[in-house]
């Protein structure tokens, strides 16, 4: 028995949500009274493996196969689903981002297994299994039973703290069996975003809305982002308008994040725009209405024009910065 | 070349949600069904790649998993333009369920692409379009934020954590669609809605996929503190609370 966790890489290196999702499955394996197992797939350094003790993984699962060089739903599941038979998985635990998405449900038909999504707690109780989920986009919580023999979890991120918990791990080579399984996806090029920090992974976002007046008022914000190493993001009316890129949209109809701060600057806080953002830990909201309903979604708020304020909290964090 | 897009109906994002019977059941009263918004734009991309004869797509069907009263809804996206549908007859209970269902409608059909939306925007799943593909054991693509067809060749942009990714591949495959598929949802016009009277729902029978998960119960969102409001004179005081407060700068 064992909960296992699919460590994803990046470039043969982890990021912190590896880290956050270690954390957890080390917790949840206590509940369960059992041990924490990694799976990584790609090259990965025996260091950089390693890592993953000081989380409380008490074994990683290496797979190096060149099959997998690129990433392919159908072949991570079938080396994925072999690894969890094999160490009788009770708890698989993946991340809640592009590739956990894709892989979660194909392994819960594969291995026949009950499955929550973006989970941002512990399981209540192990028996029976019951784990919350937000639904309605932030609007309710529900409560789930997972009846089946193994169980398939994704972590949000950003939900629960890297704890240290320094084990001795073993390190194992595993070759699954592929058979004839061959992928039928060919890249013809990839895009990576570099110098910038993804949307998705930022601790920090800093976003504007309609309120900015104009894509030529955009500098102080970007600005802001590059002093807190935060992504920048916008508001859907923001990027329809063409102020600013499409991949910055967040909302029910772009990008979910959770940052632990999310600046709305000049942003209404409509529902739709809330759907992709209310599972942020602190919500700051600059907006000259004092009745905008994103003050009610936000912790902190000052009311006051967002071409005066932005300005000063660029000195702010400058004068921070150097002191 | 045939495409299938696989809909669900959610209510309205802006519906105040309440429940009845204990907390159980989403309270129906009152409540306006839309098509799921990704579906909505995934259906648009299929009809924009149909009305163009360079890409080879002949034909646009939908597919839902409900029961007769969420007829309305397959008739909205017959009145878009979709060519004809697909009704499996029973209530849908969980992702699995639903997707199991689904495989079997694919099994019966000749589709080339299947269309599933990242998410559902009522329970936020993000798991039918996975599981259908593993059903039906094809190969997926999730993430696609660009889809496109040139004589029956399939282009792909998806988004990867950290990047892009452009490729291609053969059919059949199931496509998970999220932003950037289309732009603006395609919008039905009168004689989208005239012509959908008439279009075909074929209807099939449940084989009875068994759930694998049941919700006890649902709760209120955590409540969450009044807004602490910052002097506008003095928006310094804002960055000293996040450093030393809330510590997260
Ligand atoms: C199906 C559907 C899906 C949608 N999906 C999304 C989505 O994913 N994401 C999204 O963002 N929206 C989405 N929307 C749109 C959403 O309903 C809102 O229209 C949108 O979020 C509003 O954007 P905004 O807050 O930038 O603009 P507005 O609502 O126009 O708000 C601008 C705000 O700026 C403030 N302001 C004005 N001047 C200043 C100033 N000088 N200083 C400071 N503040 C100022 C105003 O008081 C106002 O509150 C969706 C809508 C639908 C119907
Ligand atoms: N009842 C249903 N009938 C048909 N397709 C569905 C149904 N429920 C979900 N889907 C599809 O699965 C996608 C993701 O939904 P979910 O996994 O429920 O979040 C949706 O965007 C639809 O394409």
């Amino acid at each position: 028995m064992s909960v296992v966790v699919f460590t994803e890489n990046w470039d043969g290196a982890f990021k912190k949500q590896s880290f956050e999702i270690a954390t957890y499955a080390a917790k949840l394996a206590e509940m369960l009274q059992t041990d924490p197992i990694a799976i990584s797939i790609g090259n990965v350094a025996e260091e950089e493996l390693k890592k993953l003790g000081n989380y409380g993984i008490k074994k990683v699962v290496s797979v190096t196969d060149d099959k997998l060089k690129h990433f392919d739903g159908q072949l991570y599941t079938k080396a994925i689903a072999d690894i969890a038979g094999k160490e009788s998985a009770k708890v698989l635990v993946l991340a809640n981002n592009n590739c956990g998405k894709a892989l979660a449900p194909r392994l819960s038909v594969r291995l026949k297994a009950a499955i929550c999504s973006a989970v941002h707690e512990l399981p209540e109780s192990v028996d029976p299994f019951v784990i919350k989920k937000r639904v309605f986009s932030g609007n309710a919580i529900s409560r789930n039973e997972l009846k089946t023999e193994t169980k398939i979890l994704t972590l949000a991120q950003n939900s629960i703290d890297i704890e240290e918990k320094p084990e001795t791990v073993v390190i194992e080579a595993f070759t699954p069996e592929m058979g004839d399984l061959s992928s039928s996806i060919q890249v013809q090029e990839t895009e990576k975003q570099t110098g910038k920090i993804l949307l998705t992974d930022a601790e920090i976002v800093v976003s504007g809305g309609r309120g900015m007046k104009s894509s030529d008022n955009w500098a102080p914000l970007e600005e802001l982002a590059d002093l807190l190493d935060a992504a920048t993001a916008c508001s859907r009316p923001v990027s329809d308008e063409g102020w600013r890129p499409h991949e910055e949209h967040t909302g029910q109809t772009g990008k979910i994040v959770a940052p632990n701060v999310y600046f709305a600057i000049g942003i209404s806080g409509a529902t739709q725009h809330l759907a992709g953002v209310s599972s942020s830990k602190y919500i700051v909201a600059i907006n000259n209405d004092k009745d905008a309903p994103i003050f009610e979604a936000a912790q902190y708020g000052i009311v006051g024009d967002a071409a005066k304020i932005l300005p000063q909290l660029v000195e702010a964090v400058k004068e921070l910065k150097s002191s | 070349m045939n495409i299938l897009v696989c809909i669900s109906h959610v209510p309205d994002t802006t519906t105040k949600v309440k429940f009845s019977e204990n907390n159980t059941k989403l309270d129906t009263a009152g409540v306006q069904w839309v098509i799921n918004p990704w579906d909505e734009l995934s259906l648009t991309r299929a009809l924009e790649l149909r009305d163009d004869p360079a890409t080879g797509v002949k034909k646009v069907s939908v597919a839902h998993i409900g029961t007769a009263n969420t007829e309305p809804t397959i008739r909205k996206a017959l009145a878009i333009g979709a060519d004809d549908a697909y009704r499996v007859n029973t209530e849908a209970i969980d992702a699995y369920q639903v997707a199991a269902e689904l495989a079997e409608v694919v099994k019966n059909g000749a589709f080339d692409i299947i269309l599933c939306g990242i998410e559902s925007s009522d329970h936020n799943g993000s798991n039918v379009g996975g599981m259908l593909a593993e059903f039906l054991e094809y190969p997926s693509v999730s993430g696609i934020s660009h889809l496109s067809v040139e004589q029956g060749n399939v282009f792909i942009t998806r988004e990867i954590d950290g990047g892009k990714q452009k490729l291609n591949l053969p059919v059949p495959f199931v496509g998970v669609v999220q932003k950037g598929i289309a732009k603006e949802p395609r919008i039905a016009a009168m004689r989208g809605i005239m012509q959908a009277r008439t279009k075909p729902i074929n209807v099939s029978e449940p084989m009875a996929a068994e759930a694998k998960c049941s919700t006890l119960n649902f709760e209120p969102p955590e409540p969450k503190a009044d807004c602490r409001f910052i002097d506008p004179e003095n928006p310094k005081e804002l960055i000293t609370i996040l450093q030393n407060e809330a510590k997260v700068i």
